[in-house]
């Protein structure tokens, strides 16, 4: 099914990618289950993703506040799936530079909303910003940006049968 | 050469994600992860957020490292971090190391590497900036 080349801009594939069922698969298991990451929102162009606080997912001995590991993967997942949702397919894609700028600590005890917007899409490449925040979007904990590569199929060349 | 040190100094978020210390280099902690369905993302590869995580732990503990070695013992803060993917994580034990590039007072710049069975391929590298209070 991936092995489809869908162009990454293309208006009307067959079947719309849906962030919120896409969500009950991805995070099923894996990494992201592991972490218990939840769908929250999503629009044309962006989604939002939650992350549940755990004490086991701590970054310092005598504090409470979320470790920063756990918030570059809802921002890694949360971009993929902004790509989806704009490209409205589910093109494979594999991550090429991410930057998270953190702003402040994720309040105790509270959950990590990531919302990703997906910015622009090219054949290879998609850009994507967003915030990490804690229940106020205007005051994030962390601001992140990204490019990612459509993997799989390289554009340029002829689609042939095993890609 | 040095004891490695017990892996049970590292963050909870670290050792819930099964990384550990593997050895000592130059007196720097390599840290290690094995694969599994923790750190899976594409089936049969890493979750980029998990290759971050295992970088991210590593640029810390190379930093802990030094500042102990001068007597010093801060709360250590995150300013930014950003990573560059390389090609995918694959179904194997992966390493990290980190290395400081500049020690401050109040802050640090960290460079963090990591690779799987060979070493002049990394599958990711890092560079951090880490507050100091």
């Amino acid at each position: 099914m991936s092995d489809t080349p869908t162009p990454p801009s293309s208006p009307k594939a067959p079947a719309r990618f849906d962030a919120a069922q896409a969500g009950e698969f991805f995070f099923r298991g894996g990494h992201p289950g592991w972490l218990g990451l939840r769908y929250s929102d999503s629009g044309e162009n962006w989604v939002e993703l939650e992350l549940p606080w755990r004490e086991d997912l701590l970054g310092e001995p005598h504090s409470s506040v979320l470790a920063s590991g756990p918030i570059v993967s809802l921002m890694d997942m949360a971009s993929g799936m902004s790509i989806w949702q704009t490209t409205a397919a589910f093109v494979p894609v594999a991550t090429l530079d991410l930057r998270v700028d953190y702003q402040r600590p994720a309040r105790e005890g509270a959950s990590v909303f990531g919302r990703v917007e997906c910015y622009r899409t090219t054949r290879s490449a998609a850009f994507v910003r967003g915030v990490a925040h804690d229940g106020d979007i205007t005051d994030p904990v962390a601001h992140v940006a990204g490019v990612f590569m459509t993997i799989g199929k390289d554009p340029r060349q002829k689609a042939d049968m095993n890609g | 050469m040095a004891d490695t040190p017990p892996s049970d100094h590292l963050p909870a978020y670290a050792r819930s994600l099964g990384i550990a210390i593997d050895r000592l280099e130059n007196e720097l902690p390599v840290l290690t992860v094995d694969f599994g369905p923790n750190v899976e993302g594409r089936p049969g590869a890493f979750h980029g957020g998990a290759t971050a995580g295992l970088l991210e732990n590593a640029g810390y503990a190379a930093l802990r490292t030094v500042l102990l070695k001068e007597g010093r013992d801060p709360i250590l803060k995150p300013i930014n971090i950003t990573v560059q993917y390389l090609s995918a994580g694959k179904q194997k034990q992966t390493y990290a190391l980190g290395r400081i590039t500049r020690l401050g007072r109040r802050n640090a710049n960290v460079w963090v590497e990591a690779w799987q069975d060979n070493r002049e391929r990394p599958i990711a590298t890092a560079v951090m900036n880490i507050l100091m209070a």
